[in-house]
């Protein structure tokens, strides 16, 4: 039987599992998983967080963008071992509660979006923005977003929405 | 969101005849009342409709109509999921034909209910139906007396004929009309909600993959499916021809399984795939002439003084949806449920039941919302590989996704296309010839629209063992457009239909009308500078049409149009227009180029009339959606090959708009109260790419006539 190489690890003899803990949302998560798992498919499908998004699984588009230890990052290829431990911010956890985050708020009154694909991972982004840059400028804004993918055109007004979420912030 | 004058993308002219494979769209004269509209117990309202969300914004748009009409507000008007077992079969969701025919007739259907309702109250309470009113879920009287709606409709009262008799409140009566009320939709979307088909989740769902050949010609050799199946989590290996698929517990695993087969299958890639890098092969290629228009008038002709020719192309363009499509299937008692994403959910079940060769019945298509696909991408193919796997494993659901690299190289794409123009202008300097040549592969393709034995749409339905022969295009999309708007006495506008293709096609936003509308709006600006008129002012002088008039002349005073106006080396500002189909929305736009180390459009100054507005913030959303995927279009876009291979396969590779070129716009909204709601979201596609070319031509003084508009082409037209 000629397969050609194995993957790293993939020796069906020895699947691997693993007990990864980590923090998502501000609360703890432990899963059984594969190691080597990219941490899209540990939230999407053993935490059923659905909010983080595929688009291109290789690092272009932005969809499944989320937050590990406030920095924005693409977890399509991200190893979910390389979360244990640490603090993971996904669309979901950004509202407190009932309450939407200004920033979520100000898409909806700006009906920044046409399918809405892209809008998880440019919401996540634009939060670690305005974190360390308040008032961000058009430019600052379209800088941060730059790695995001959004096919229905809808950027005027997602760039628009970060902007109102600012100034609200400010007001 | 949407719109009235929500268009969609995509679909050819209607095909109601096509094959005898279902109704056209909207409500027929006949229908029960209530196949359209059901009232329920709280006071609310139900519309039933074939056509889907596609994220748009349609649903908000239909539902705002039939509140309007029943006088509820707009949240207590539900839309029905779509589903073949029980929504009227109503074709295909595009063509920009969803308001102009459900919209008007869902409009019409609700004034009968409410005529209806109205009669039956005015009977029981023996009060004029005049001086009754409907609001709220209750008809009332003016002494106070009022009847529950759900009470006057308990006797079969909506399940009369439609007639299509009673009209619609005139507009000052309209509450919903015209008014914004929001997107319901975006809650969840920027909660992280379960919006999608990607994120539907069956007890004990699989995970599927297909493992697709390395090109369209490419062969299958020996696959070890032992090793495959022996991988973690794997459930099933399927083969049938070239179609290869894996079944696993976990995403995953499906995904490690993917990886293994495409490394270790035995694949010979086959021929090279026919070079497209150059779309001008279509012109010499073995074709057939349709004239899709001819005129003539001698005297006229005889007057013409100056002739230009020119010559424009396009390439093959991706739909290069945000995610890769997906379905997730179940093959259970021998009948297949298949949750898919498609825009003609019947189609699709006619021919899921072909490929798989099952009565009809045995298969039902429910739609889930996906993300934008501006005409016929991946969405149908994906759910035939989502029922082949469910076929391996009765009894449980799988979700197949499709990777990037698939999607990019799978995808019907929108078809290359040459146009050769030739116009003659007379002393005056009008315009008093136009012939118009037009090569391409047509559109089209979508499931069933051939209704023929042995031949199917869906992608894997030409992999298998017994294979079906891909469906063939339809011609007329290749033409949309290509007549110009003008009023010019000599016309001849032919296409010539290049059957062979080196890739699937199919409808992408606008179909024809990209390139069609940048070669007639190109070609009008030269013949402007020929006859020494101002562009704005040489169109209006051609145009009849008051409509038409009226959004060319709100763009210009929006932009702050200047006649005779010049770019400086740097920018400039060019201006396009069409009336897309002839017969949907009219749309202008005055784009400004900035010509730097880039091209780079940074502003954009548009004016539409989609007739009646329904939904405002709707129309003005699609307009600058469509405008910005146009300016992708027509400065970026282009997919290439290699070898036997389709080389454009990623983000990187198919570069579409960023962020950081986005430009700003502003629309103008021609409201037309009294007139039907027209199709609004391709109706930008044409105009903003001649807009750009005519920009460039100002701020540059050179025309380039190959698209995409690339730096590179640019320069090297400056010589
Ligand atoms: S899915 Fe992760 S960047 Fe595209
Ligand atoms: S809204 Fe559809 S991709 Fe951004």
């Amino acid at each position: 039987m000629n397969l050609g190489d194995d993957l790293p690890g993939m020796d069906p003899e020895a699947p691997v599992f693993e007990v990864v803990a980590f923090a998502v949302n501000g609360r703890r998560a432990s899963v059984v998983v594969d190691p080597r798992t990219p941490l899209l498919y540990v939230l999407r499908n053993d935490l059923g967080l659905k909010g983080t998004r595929f688009g291109c699984g290789t690092g272009q588009c932005g969809t499944c963008t989320v937050m590990v230890d406030g920095r924005p990052q693409a977890s399509c290829e991200l190893p979910v071992s390389a979360v244990a431990g640490r603090h993971v911010t996904t669309v979901e956890g950004l509202a407190s509660g009932d309450r939407l985050d200004p920033l979520q708020q100000a898409f909806i009154d700006e009906g920044a979006g046409q399918c809405g694909y892209c809008l998880s991972g440019i919401l996540v982004s634009a939060a670690a923005l305005l974190e360390s840059n308040p008032q961000p400028t058009d430019q600052e804004v379209r800088a941060a977003l730059d790695g995001h993918i959004c096919r229905c055109g809808a950027h005027t007004r997602i760039v628009r929405a970060v902007r109102r979420a600012a100034e609200g912030a400010r007001a | 969101m949407t719109a009235a004058g929500l268009g969609l993308p995509g679909g050819p002219e209607p095909q109601a005849a096509a094959g005898g494979d279902g109704p056209g769209d909207g409500p027929k004269p006949g229908d029960r009342l209530d196949h359209w509209i059901t009232l329920e117990a709280d006071g609310s309202a139900t519309l039933h409709t074939g056509k889907v969300e596609i994220g748009q914004g349609l649903h908000v748009a239909l539902a705002q109509l039939v509140a309007d009409e029943l006088g509820l507000p707009f949240e207590r008007v539900r839309v029905a999921p779509v589903d073949t077992d029980d929504s009227p079969d109503e074709g295909i969701t595009a063509g920009s034909r969803s308001m102009e025919e459900t919209g008007l007739g869902i409009h019409r259907v609700a004034a009968e209910v409410r005529v209806a309702l109205l009669a039956a109250a005015a009977v029981r309470l023996g009060v004029p139906a005049a001086e009754l009113a409907l609001a709220g879920g209750e008809v009332r009287a003016a002494d106070g007396r009022a009847i529950a709606c759900t009470d006057l409709a308990s006797d079969g009262l909506l399940g009369r004929a439609f007639t299509g008799t009673a009209a619609p409140r005139p507009p000052a009566q309209r509450r919903v009309i015209g008014t914004s009320v929001g997107r319901p939709d975006l809650f969840g979307k920027v909660t992280g909600g379960r919006v999608y088909i990607q994120d539907l989740e069956l007890p004990g769902m699989l995970h599927g993959r297909a493992v697709r050949p390395p090109g369209p010609n490419a062969t299958l050799g020996a696959i070890d499916d032992a090793a495959l199946r022996a991988l973690p989590g794997v459930v099933a290996v399927t083969r049938d021809g070239r179609f290869l698929g894996v079944v696993a517990e976990r995403e995953e695993q499906a995904l490690a399984a993917l990886e293994r087969a495409r490394r270790s299958a035995g694949w010979d890639a086959g021929p090279d795939i026919p070079s497209i890098a150059d779309p001008r092969y279509l012109v010499a290629a073995e074709s057939a002439e349709t004239v899709a228009r001819e005129r003539s008038d001698p005297a006229a002709l005889a007057g013409a003084v100056t002739r230009l020719d020119a010559e424009f192309t396009r390439p093959f363009i991706a739909h290069a949806a945000i995610a890769p499509s997906c379905a997730v299937a179940v093959l259970e008692g021998g009948r297949y449920t298949v949750w898919a994403h498609s825009q003609g959910i019947f189609r699709l079940r006619n021919e899921l039941a072909k490929v798989l060769g099952v009565p009809t019945d045995a298969v039902r298509v429910i739609h889930a919302q996906g993300p934008g696909v501006y005409g016929h991408n991946g969405s149908d193919d994906v759910a035939l590989d989502a029922a082949l796997l469910a076929r391996a494993v009765p009894g449980r659901p799988v979700r197949v996704q499709w990777m990037r690299d698939d999607e990019f190289a799978w995808e019907p794409f929108g078809t290359a296309m040459v146009v050769r123009l030739s116009a003659a202008l007379d002393g005056s300097g009008r315009v008093v010839d136009w012939q118009h040549d037009g090569w391409g592969h047509g559109s089209g393709t979508r499931p069933s629209m051939a209704a023929r034995p042995g031949v199917a749409s869906l992608l894997a339905a030409r992999h298998l063992a017994e294979p079906l022969a891909g469906a063939p295009p339809q011609v007329s999309g290749d033409l949309r457009n290509a007549t110009p708007p003008y009023d010019v006495p000599n016309q001849r506008i032919a296409g010539h239909f290049v059957r062979s293709a080196p890739l699937r096609t199919s409808s992408l936003r606008g179909l024809g009308a990209h390139l069609n509308v940048f070669a007639v709006e190109s070609l009008m600006d030269e013949l402007a500078g020929v006859a020494g008129v101002d562009p704005v002012e040489f169109r209006l002088r051609h145009l009849e049409d008051e409509r038409a008039r009226a959004v060319i002349r709100a763009a210009a005073d929006l932009a702050g149009w200047v006649p005779g106006e010049r770019g400086d080396g740097e920018r400039g500002r060019g201006m396009g227009y069409a009336r897309y189909k002839d017969s949907s929305a009219y749309a202008a736009v005055v784009i400004e180029v900035e010509a730097g180390t880039e091209i780079r459009v940074s502003r954009a100054w548009a004016a539409i009339d989609a007739g009646m507005i329904v939904s405002p913030d709707g129309l003005r959303n699609q307009s600058e959606g469509g405008i910005v995927q146009a300016i992708s279009f027509t400065l970026h876009e282009a997919v290439r090959t290699e070898g036997p291979r389709v080389a454009t396969r990623g983000w990187e590779t198919y570069r579409v708009l960023r962020f950081s070129e986005a430009p700003t716009i502003e629309v103008a909204l021609l409201d037309q109260p009294t007139q039907p709601p027209l199709g609004a979201g391709e109706a930008f596609t044409g105009p903003v790419a001649a807009a750009i070319g005519n920009a460039i031509w100002s701020a540059l003084g050179v025309r380039v006539r190959d698209l995409p508009l690339t730096r590179e082409r640019v320069v090297a037209a400056i010589g």
